[in-house]
């Protein structure tokens, strides 16, 4: 027992040598889930790839870390980041109250916005402000998934509006191809991958701007790391706003979304 | 339990409900119009009569309702540009037309289904009966057999009706605000389950209830002449204003 302990010591004295001599960077070691696209998947390779993973990629450039991803299921993704299984989740994970009672998260890293859509042929422009959007919109009626955070933002937001409510996104889609509804709203990745980029949606296009109101919309979705690991956490933050900065983000946006991703 | 949330809700809830007794009567009634036709179609010896009468009662009685709900509502948007050319796409772009239409459609074909049974159920004798005075025909159904079957189906109508009530649930399902679209909604807001749904429930249970009284009230008018004779003595007794009228 005793030689074995003594081994081991050995070898991880050794490791950590090693690790040393390469270079001098921090292994940090990345939780993604790898079934998310276009934000995390497992390509036609094997790889991982996608929105997460090359962000993922740009900050550890950033931060100057030597970091390896690690796949793991939704579920048990925040129990393996407290079990140190790996250092930081970077897999899409919104900012909520909940989570932050167990893990710190970085700042935002991406916030799809809310957009509204409407067919092709219809003439319409939707002010920035707010309150001159719902004065353009009265009397309309606007399509819905019901219990959503966009329920919420039109129902405070646009008091004069019709709205219809629907038990899927896919039906309040059907229904604006169908004539039923003027308008839905949802999130922007939705829209785009689930009707516009499809054949029913070839007709239709994103109408009005982004709405990322932190009231209805949550913060964002940020990098999880342990309670109390300030100093990757900080690492993240300054790494998130150096890659906003020096271009990298918007090279990376733009491959994946005709948009902004990170939101306002 | 939040009770307060429960009351500052009930004006919500009884709006629904609103809509939601509109479409049952609404339904109940066109229902009752299509399935008079289509019971004696069934029964007609005329093929040309009885197959397409077959085929409704066939397809409605074997379909789930929200798939003819969704195939109505939908299926109805699929085929815009022929409504609209035959001038019906304005009914079919108001959900409120095709739910009252699904529903109609499905009560017609069940309450066809009943009044099938009981006119064939009216004993031969009376209509045997009937021939005898020289009826025949149109007068034979309206004076005899429908009066009868109607009686014997009221107490299977009964269950259509309730279950009908408790179907348009459903419509929330397009885009209505139902009863149950309110309480959805609502919960959608409050997360408060428990509480709204308790509400939404009791709510049809109260006119469930309300529905079987008036049922049984028509039952015991409609067949006050096959109650047995000691209670017909009886009430006579209590009623003697009834003593001298003919049996």
């Amino acid at each position: 027992m005793k030689k074995l302990l003594g081994t081991a010591t050995l070898a991880a004295a050794l490791t950590l040598g090693l690790n040393a001599q390469a270079q001098d960077q921090e292994k940090v070691l990345i939780g993604t889930e790898g079934a998310y696209p276009p934000f995390n998947y497992i390509d036609s390779d094997g790889e991982l790839a996608g929105f997460d993973v090359e962000i993922a990629e740009a900050l550890c450039d950033a931060a100057n870390f030597n970091c390896e991803f690690v796949v793991q299921d939704w579920d048990g993704i925040i129990p393996g980041l407290l079990a140190k299984k790996y250092d930081a989740i970077i897999a899409s994970m919104s900012i909520t109250e909940e989570r932050k009672e167990v893990v710190d998260f970085t700042d935002k890293y991406y916030q799809t916005p809310a957009k509204f859509v409407k067919p092709e042929d219809m003439d319409l422009e939707i002010p920035e402000d707010i309150d001159e959007a719902a004065e353009v919109l009265d009397g309309m009626t606007i399509g819905v998934q019901r219990a959503t955070i966009h329920e919420n933002f039109l129902k405070d937001n646009f008091p004069n509006v019709d709205l219809s409510l629907y038990a899927s996104q896919e039906e309040a889609n059907l229904d604006l191809t169908n004539g039923r509804v003027d308008l839905v709203m949802a999130d922007s990745v939705v829209l785009l991958e689930g009707f516009l980029n499809q054949d029913g949606g070839a007709d239709y296009e994103f109408v009005g701007p982004d709405y990322s109101e932190k009231e209805w919309h949550g913060e964002g979705v940020g990098i999880a790391v342990r309670p109390g690991e300030d100093e990757l956490l900080e690492a993240f933050n300054d790494a998130i706003a150096e890659i906003r900065e020096n271009g990298t983000y918007e090279e990376i946006n733009d491959k994946y979304f005709d948009f902004d991703a990170y939101g306002s | 339990m939040n009770l307060q949330l429960v009351v500052d809700s009930l004006p919500q809830l009884l709006d629904g409900l609103g809509l939601t007794l509109q479409i049952t009567i609404l339904s109940i009634f066109l229902g009752l119009v299509v399935a008079v036709p289509a019971a004696l179609m069934r029964l007609s010896p005329n093929p040309l009569l009885r197959w397409p009468a077959h085929g409704y009662i066939f397809y409605f009685r074997g379909t789930p309702l929200l798939v003819q709900l969704f195939l109505i509502y939908y299926g109805g948007g699929q085929f815009r540009e022929e409504l609209d050319a035959l001038g019906l796409w304005t009914y079919f772009r108001e959900a409120y037309f095709c739910a009252v239409l699904t529903l109609t459609l499905n009560t017609g074909a069940y309450t066809a289904e009943i009044l099938r049974g009981s006119i064939q159920a009216v004993p031969h004798g009376e209509v045997e009966a009937a021939r005898a005075c020289g009826m025949s025909g149109w007068l034979l159904y309206r004076r005899i057999i429908l009066p009868k079957a109607f009686r014997l189906a009221l107490p299977a109508y009964s269950n259509e009706v309730i279950f009908l009530f408790q179907a348009t649930s459903l419509v929330s399902i397009i885009t209505l605000l139902d009863l149950t679209g309110v309480a959805r909604s609502i919960v959608a807001r409050t997360f408060a389950v428990y509480e709204i749904y308790i509400a939404a429930g009791l709510i049809y249970l109260a006119c469930s209830y309300g529905i079987l009284f008036v049922f049984k009230r028509m039952e015991k008018r409609l067949m006050a002449h096959l109650r047995p004779e000691e209670r017909r003595q009886a009430q006579k007794a209590a009623d003697p204003a009834q003593e001298n009228l003919p049996v």
